[in-house]
């Protein structure tokens, strides 16, 4: 069983490499209003303000929100990257995060390489460590180029690894931003096919994009964010709805219906 | 052969749920300003690391490999490069010295190759966090595994080094003391030490980018002030020896390897000297470490 409880949660950023605070304070001020002090009066940007919820497992969870509202940064908080200033964050379960393609790969190593540093970082013996690589290798469809170092690959096929990688070592709750999108067809079919028989396994899915379709498709449950906090917590059809114009919600809709 | 569309039906993943408790289990992140709070914390870090070992290990393995893949000689180049420093200096300088070449030189063959960890310690241990930014911000790990990683990696070209020190002995049939068993908690004390001095400076290095050239040249004077290349009997009938010699706490570490190495009796303190200043340089390391933990990653 996994859970995940966010409870009021706070992050902000320091802005220290500033010549001109009041210049700053004033763009920053007009762009997104969330310009803060901190206890010690250093300028900050709340990137997120007292945001709770918590998720169960078969929770599959979408964020929504226009760029900059704080559904990257909630991401990495969950996974436990950034720590927050105020509130907690209690994580039950192996966390994945697909949060960025590098996905803390070195470039320079080989495939194989990397898959075997990420074998050793969930604490797999050898012989599963190999088992992993061929799991990989199968899912990626990179065979040969997983003796190569991973910066000679395309920026698809670091999608595709990082994706495999991900997944093939079977986390109980994963994080994905939407730039795992970006396959192509194809693999996007095997993507959610398997994250499909993931969630399935009454896992938790925790899912940031901006394409309202793949949300419905994929979510029993939004959070829209706007300015770093919770603006609308619900069902999809119920968020989605609220967040998008009507023509756009019936468009979406309708082509999450087409793939469904 | 599986099928394409649907390549995990029935397929067994590999389970990690018992590889879980290495960050502890269920994991809570709570913001904390208590300092009880932040030991918790930094010492559950510290515990992943030491679980994590096997890692630590290979990525410190992988980061020699990485310098030298493709290279003819590959790690040997860190023996070689070494044994033609001190064969050369050595020869030079116990010229300009007057000194006798088969005594400095399995001094200088000492000298120079643990001053070659310590400037190495320094410079990559400012770096320590920021050149793992990737790893960082891809997911949780434990910070203190980028740090042990540099020191890891160090001992290992250390140990490549260590050839020529071996060598050097066998030409001048220079044969350590019996004393040379306290060689052992000695290595020891520097593991130590170097694990506080990269965490600690990895901090100031991410939070501070000026840090980096600011050490490397603290490093450099400290090198000329500290009897590296120069023995400390040259300005035993100087008045300056005392201050450059007796509290140079690169002098009193460097010392409890080298003394006991090279025959010396250890003058009496040079082990208190050495211990003091590390108890003061772990000290310092936990306070950083604790104090700035939660927000390294902000600040990479």
């Amino acid at each position: 069983m996994a859970n995940l409880v966010v409870n009021g949660v706070c992050v902000s950023f320091p802005l220290y490499h500033g010549e001109s605070r009041s210049l700053k304070k004033t763009v920053f001020a007009a762009a997104s209003g969330r310009l803060g002090e901190d206890r010690k009066h250093r300028l900050v940007v709340e990137a997120l303000r007292n945001v709770s919820f918590s998720l169960h497992s078969g929770d599959r969870l979408g964020f929504i929100g226009s760029n900059g509202a704080g559904k990257t940064t909630l991401l990495r908080a969950m996974a436990g990257i950034y720590e927050p200033v105020g509130g907690e964050i209690v994580i039950d379960g192996v966390v994945t995060a697909l949060l960025d393609p590098g996905q803390g790969m070195n470039m320079d190593l080989t495939g194989y390489e990397n898959i075997r540093l990420r074998g050793l970082f969930n604490g797999l013996s050898d012989l599963q460590i190999k088992q992993l690589q061929s799991d990989v290798a199968d899912f990626a469809g990179l065979d040969q180029f997983l003796a190569l170092p991973v910066r000679t690959y395309s920026s698809g096929m670091i999608v595709r690894l990082g994706f495999a990688l991900a997944t093939a070592i079977k986390p109980q709750i994963l994080l994905m931003d939407e730039w795992i999108l970006a396959g192509d067809a194809s693999f996007l079919d095997k993507a959610r096919n398997r994250l499909e028989t993931m969630v399935r396994g009454a896992e938790i899915l925790v899912l940031s994009s901006h394409s309202a379709d793949i949300i419905m498709q994929w979510c029993n449950r939004v959070i829209w964010m706007d300015r770093g906090e919770i603006k609308a917590d619900g069902p999809p059809e119920e968020v989605l709805s609220a967040y998008l114009s009507p023509e756009q919600f019936e468009q979406a809709k309708a082509s999450a219906a087409v793939v469904a | 052969m599986m099928n394409m569309i649907a390549p995990d039906q029935g397929k067994a993943e590999i389970d990690v749920s018992h590889a879980a408790g290495y960050l502890g289990s269920p994991v809570f992140i709570k913001a904390t300003h208590s300092w009880g709070g932040r030991a918790e914390m930094a010492a559950a870090d510290l515990g992943a690391t030491l679980r994590l070992w096997p890692l630590v290990w290979t990525l410190s393995l992988l980061d020699i490999r990485l310098r030298y893949r493709g290279s003819l000689l590959g790690p040997f180049w860190l023996t070689l490069s070494t044994a033609v420093m001190v064969g050369s200096i050595g020869f030079l300088y116990s010229r300009l010295f007057h000194s006798n070449i088969a005594a400095y030189l399995p001094f200088l063959s000492i000298s120079l190759v643990l001053w070659n960890f310590i400037s190495t310690i320094t410079a990559e241990g400012c770096i320590c966090f920021t050149q793992s930014e990737s790893m960082i911000r891809a997911m949780r790990m434990p910070l203190t595994l980028h740090a042990a990683r540099v020191v890891v990696r160090n001992v290992l070209v250390l140990a490549h080094n260590i050839v020529v020190i071996v060598i050097v002995f066998a030409m001048f049939r220079t044969v350590p003391s019996l004393a040379s068993f306290s060689v052992v908690p000695a290595c020891a004390l520097w593991l130590i030490d170097a694990m506080a001095v990269s965490l600690m400076l990895g901090v100031f290095g991410s939070r501070f980018r000026d840090i980096p050239p600011i050490i490397g040249s603290i490093v450099q004077i400290a090198f000329y002030l500290t009897p590296v290349m120069w023995s400390p009997a040259m300005l035993a009938h100087r008045g300056m020896g005392v201050v450059l010699v007796k509290w140079n706490p690169f002098f009193s570490l460097l010392e409890i390897i080298r003394g006991p190495l090279l025959g010396h009796s250890l003058e009496t303190g040079t082990w208190f000297i050495a211990l003091g200043y590390s108890v003061l340089l772990l000290a310092l390391a936990s306070f950083v470490f604790m104090r700035a933990r939660a927000r390294i990653a902000y600040w990479i």
